[in-house]
């Protein structure tokens, strides 16, 4: 595969234009530059609020100068809270082309509009004269998620991802799980994979805080949908998740915007941290993949009974399907049938190997299906979180 | 269809299955080494003992502890919410939802 280089040594495996507006105010006009661009790799991205957050603007800057984004136009209203001079320095210093425009400066929605459309011109040109070089598989992030999970997510698609990730840090990649509220019940089997006793500390520490989090809220990941389903317990449901991680040792635990230090194993820490401020840890599955892109996740893995149609701005979304029925139902949305585990057609060790495949087609520059349908989508709320602790990281020590 | 496996074993150390499509009362599944008749609808997904459980014991589903059975439980029933109960949250977490 080959990939676009960027000044930090990253590389690419897409070359986006976004366009990212900083409160909803500048949504609207941003979508109707995305729309009427000449420039078919524009995509929509934004934070929706008008106070600020230091939380998101890390996000952003995180996602702004992703390997993956090749510019960036950025959207302001003019008197929102976001501190878009920041963000701005932050792309520019990065070496991507930038521009900034501010809705009350250029005089309202049509006089934006053509700046905007100008500017992903200028932008979308300087883009073009970046080349492409070789990428070898360990310069490769690979995120996982569920979203939509039914009986079948355990023992299907899950431990199919788990072996792609095998297959993937064998050839040095880096992969990263997430979602601590839906692995309470697997601190310990999690402990027992660190690296380090200090890493293992930090797991049941996360671990810890995350069942504290959901308390709060009174409110379980366990749905009657999932009783139906045949999962029993939170703890039964925890484990066909934590399936998806694979065997390998777990390297470091991360948290959002943390960019891992080499490849192997990591766990995404992803609920926030103090008194619970801004509600839920995330709302919906694209909040989950916002972080791992802005942990820079080149592609996303989502594995999905129930059937979720979900692609992501920036970085592609591979999906994997569990369940055989739905796969029949939902074929167009779906890149792998993990299915067929379920009906005795294939192994777990096949359908692994199929999506380790996948994943060198998509990084090659194949469109993956919720990328052929036209799927962006793309949230990012408020939240709250201190720096990692001692032990997190106990390579990036030795580097 | 009729060649379609019946169930899985996820890890050696289970001392549960899991169904891999509806299963029928009076279908015969090979268990281990053993024919076992079925008494009772298993759906897609819902778990089997593979062997007679104690009441208290822990269930065991990925080699891992995913709950304790509530009463005995023999070889090829189901293993669900009326013989088994979560270590962590107690099923009020769900009737709480409602």
């Amino acid at each position: 595969m080959q990939g676009h280089v960027r000044s930090d040594g990253r590389k690419g495996i897409r070359n986006q234009l976004l366009v990212a507006y900083l409160v909803e105010c500048a949504h609207h006009v941003a979508r109707l530059i995305v729309n009427q661009s000449a420039q078919a790799e524009a995509q929509l991205i934004g934070f929706p609020g008008c106070y600020p957050n230091a939380y998101a603007l890390r996000m952003m800057k995180r996602l702004c100068t992703h390997p993956n984004v090749g510019g960036v136009v950025l959207l302001s209203l003019g008197c929102e809270g976001f501190n878009r001079e920041e963000l701005e320095a932050a792309v520019r210093d990065s070496g991507r082309p930038v521009e900034t425009l501010v809705i009350q400066e250029c005089g309202g929605t049509q006089k934006t509009l053509a700046a905007g459309l100008a500017a992903t011109a200028r932008i979308g040109a300087k883009m073009t004269e970046q080349g492409r070089v070789d990428m070898a598989l360990d310069e490769l992030v690979v995120g996982t998620i569920c979203g939509g999970s039914d009986g079948t997510s355990g023992i299907s698609a899950n431990p199919a991802v788990g072996n792609s990730f095998n297959r993937l840090i064998a050839g040095g990649a880096t992969c990263i799980f997430e979602e601590t509220g839906e692995l309470i019940g697997c601190e310990q089997i999690m402990a027992e994979r660190a690296t380090t006793p200090e890493l293992a500390q930090q797991i049941y520490a996360v671990m810890d805080k995350a069942a504290r989090y959901y308390e709060t809220l009174g409110f379980g990941s366990f749905a009657p949908g999932n009783a139906e389903g045949g999962l029993t317990t939170q703890e039964e449901k925890s484990m066909g998740a934590y399936s998806k991680s694979g065997d390998s040792p777990i390297s470091g635990l991360i948290k959002p915007g943390d960019l891992p230090p080499k490849g192997g194993l990591y766990l995404l820490d992803i609920v926030p941290d103090g008194e619970p401020r801004f509600g839920f840890p995330n709302i919906s599955d694209n909040a989950e993949i916002v972080e791992l892109i802005a942990c820079g996740a080149h592609l996303i893995l989502f594995t999905t009974g129930r059937g979720s149609v979900v692609g992501s701005a920036i970085s592609p979304v591979v999906k994997v399907c569990a369940n055989p029925d739905t796969y029949r139902r939902m074929a167009d949305d779906m890149d792998i049938n993990a299915g067929a585990i379920i009906e005795g057609e294939a192994s777990v060790e096949q359908v692994g190997k199929d999506i380790f495949e996948r994943v060198r087609e998509v990084a090659a520059g194949a469109p993956s299906a919720s990328e052929a349908l036209g799927h962006q989508e793309f949230i990012l709320t408020y939240k709250t979180f201190e720096p990692i602790g001692p032990g997190c990281l106990p390579t990036a020590r030795v580097a | 269809m009729t060649a379609q496996k019946t169930h899985v074993l996820l890890h050696q150390e289970d001392n549960i299955l899991v169904s891999c499509r509806d299963l029928a009362p009076r279908e015969t599944l090979r268990i281990d080494h053993q024919k076992v008749v079925l008494t009772q609808l298993i759906p897609l997904g819902h778990k089997i003992a593979r062997r007679p459980l104690a009441q208290g014991e822990k269930i065991f589903k990925y080699g891992a502890p995913i709950g304790t059975a509530l009463a005995d439980i023999a070889v090829g029933e189901h293993v669900h919410l009326h013989n088994m109960k979560s270590d962590y949250i107690p099923s009020h977490t769900r009737k709480a939802m409602d």
